[in-house]
């Protein structure tokens, strides 16, 4: 990578308002792959694509709309850390850019705001960009390699689908973040239904809960059968989900079962470089991440 | 019939002809293509723990039994996975589907209270999942600004947002105040 490349950083709810340590380990890690973040100064929620987008399309259209249209106006193109958003900038990028119209009703929302949108901005998730240097150039920061944490990969849905709108190979079979999890050194390991949901999204988690986490215990059942050190996933409902069904489970059971530490990728990656755990918000996490530190750390 | 359970019939005046059209305008297609082999259902995490079969639900909708669908509480168990849409043998856009069928369902004055909530919280704040005052402290703890550079930080971009969905009538929709020429 000669030239450094500059994205428009956008949020979400999930990672700023609920998660930070994410973002923290974000902020700290892209940098040192040549990755610069740039703020998006006034952004809003994406909106979420399983609830707005399902009360009302056009709603959604217009506030996804407006997000891309604050980072095409910076010039850069817009970069999220969160599935439910990437999903909802590829949507709504692909609705006005199939559908003219669309585009037009868009406009005249945006009338008289300052608002300027042609769609010709582009979406991409952060796991895309590390993607996009490759587990070679990522095995070259790596000076600290993890040998011998057994990780649970965790995609998440709306990174990967609807294939048809999505940069990856076509394959019900991904390997790219096995591949950038080996590449710090750690062990992708195999796990039964690997590619189940989260259960988190299209506005389950808020109204249903009880089936929401049913959903999220049939992954980690399976990870805890696996014998994994970690999960790690490139999500912040994802991640949301898998730390706080873990707590809830525990409290019905009366029993601390469901242990298992829940790690974002840059986070994975950071320890991997040497950085601080604390620096990449690893003591802020739900579910403890000190047994995989003591592993990993010695 | 004993213990109160019913032969289903379905009466003429249940069926609106209209209503799959208004589905595939709104972008689902394919879906009169359905030709009912359940791979739907077999790949629905939530079909696996609940009584939810997305097969039915779109046979229904196929039927043109619109409100048994629309006030369906099954309609708001699909997690939007997407591995529906990907299997579909016929390359039946379920997942848009269902989405459209929600917001028929909104329209139509059926919306879970949790649901409401979020959508008061987007009005208010811009944010699905507003900034507390656990998250500020995390968030000066770990040397990010306590306030996120969000509609959080920025007055002015907030406004814009409520205007934004003033103007898309979501406002009106939310919070029940019927528009002016209604």
């Amino acid at each position: 990578m000669s030239e450094a490349q500059t994205y428009s950083f956008f949020l979400g709810c999930v990672m700023p308002n609920r998660f930070p340590n994410l973002e923290a380990s974000i902020r700290l890690v892209l940098p040192k792959l040549g990755i610069n973040l740039e703020d998006l100064d006034g952004a809003s929620c994406c909106p979420a694509p399983g609830v707005i987008r399902s009360f009302d399309e056009p709603t959604w259209l217009a506030l996804a709309s407006r997000n891309l249209a604050l980072a095409e106006m910076t010039g850069h193109d817009i970069i999220t850390g969160c599935n439910g958003c990437y999903g909802t900038f590829k949507e709504a990028l692909a609705e006005i850019r199939e559908h003219p119209a669309r585009l037009k009703e868009v406009q005249k929302v945006f009338k008289g705001m300052g608002l300027k949108y042609s769609g010709k901005v582009e979406a991409k998730h952060i796991i895309e960009v590390i993607a996009e240097l490759g587990p070679e150039v990522i095995k070259k920061k790596v000076t600290k390699p993890l040998q011998g944490i057994k990780v649970g990969v965790h995609y998440g849905c709306h990174l990967l689908k609807p294939s048809k709108n999505r940069p990856w190979k076509q394959t019900q079979r991904h390997t790219f973040l096995d591949e950038l999890v080996e590449a710090t050194g750690a062990e992708s390991t195999k796990y039964k239904d690997k590619n189940i949901c989260c259960g988190a999204g299209g506005g389950v988690r808020g109204s249903q809960v009880a089936l929401s986490v049913d959903i999220a215990k049939e992954k980690l059942d399976n990870l805890l059968e696996a014998e994994v050190d970690c999960l790690v996933n490139v999500c912040s409902f994802c991640h949301l989900q898998y730390e706080t069904a873990q707590a809830q489970l525990n409290k019905e059971l009366g029993e601390k079962k469901y242990q298992i530490p829940v790690i974002y990728y840059t986070q994975l990656l950071g320890l991997a470089m040497g950085l601080d755990p604390t620096e990449l918000g690893l003591d802020k996490h739900v579910i403890n991440t000190q047994p995989l530190l003591d592993k990993i750390l010695g | 019939m004993a213990n109160g359970i019913t032969r289903e019939t379905i009466d003429n005046e249940d069926i609106d002809i209209d209503f799959v059209d208004k589905i595939v305008k709104s972008g689902a297609d394919r879906i009169r293509t359905c030709i009912q082999c359940g791979t739907c259902s077999s790949v629905c995490p939530s079909g696996r723990r609940t009584a939810f079969r997305t097969r039915e639900l779109i046979r229904k909708a196929l039927l043109g039994l619109k409100d048994e669908v629309l006030s369906s509480p099954d309609l708001w168990l699909c997690s939007t996975c997407y591995t529906c849409l990907e299997r579909c043998p016929r390359q039946i856009k379920v997942t848009d589907a269902i989405i459209i069928m929600r917001n028929m369902a909104v329209d139509n004055g059926f919306m879970l209270p949790q649901h409401k909530k979020a959508s008061q919280k987007l009005l208010s704040t811009g944010h699905a999942v507003p900034i507390d005052d656990a998250n500020k402290e995390i968030r000066k703890d770990l040397g990010l600004d306590e306030i996120p550079p969000t509609t959080h930080a920025n007055k002015k971009a907030l406004d814009q947002v409520q205007e934004i969905m003033k103007r898309t009538g979501f406002k009106e929709l939310i919070e029940g105040v019927k528009k002016e020429d209604d």
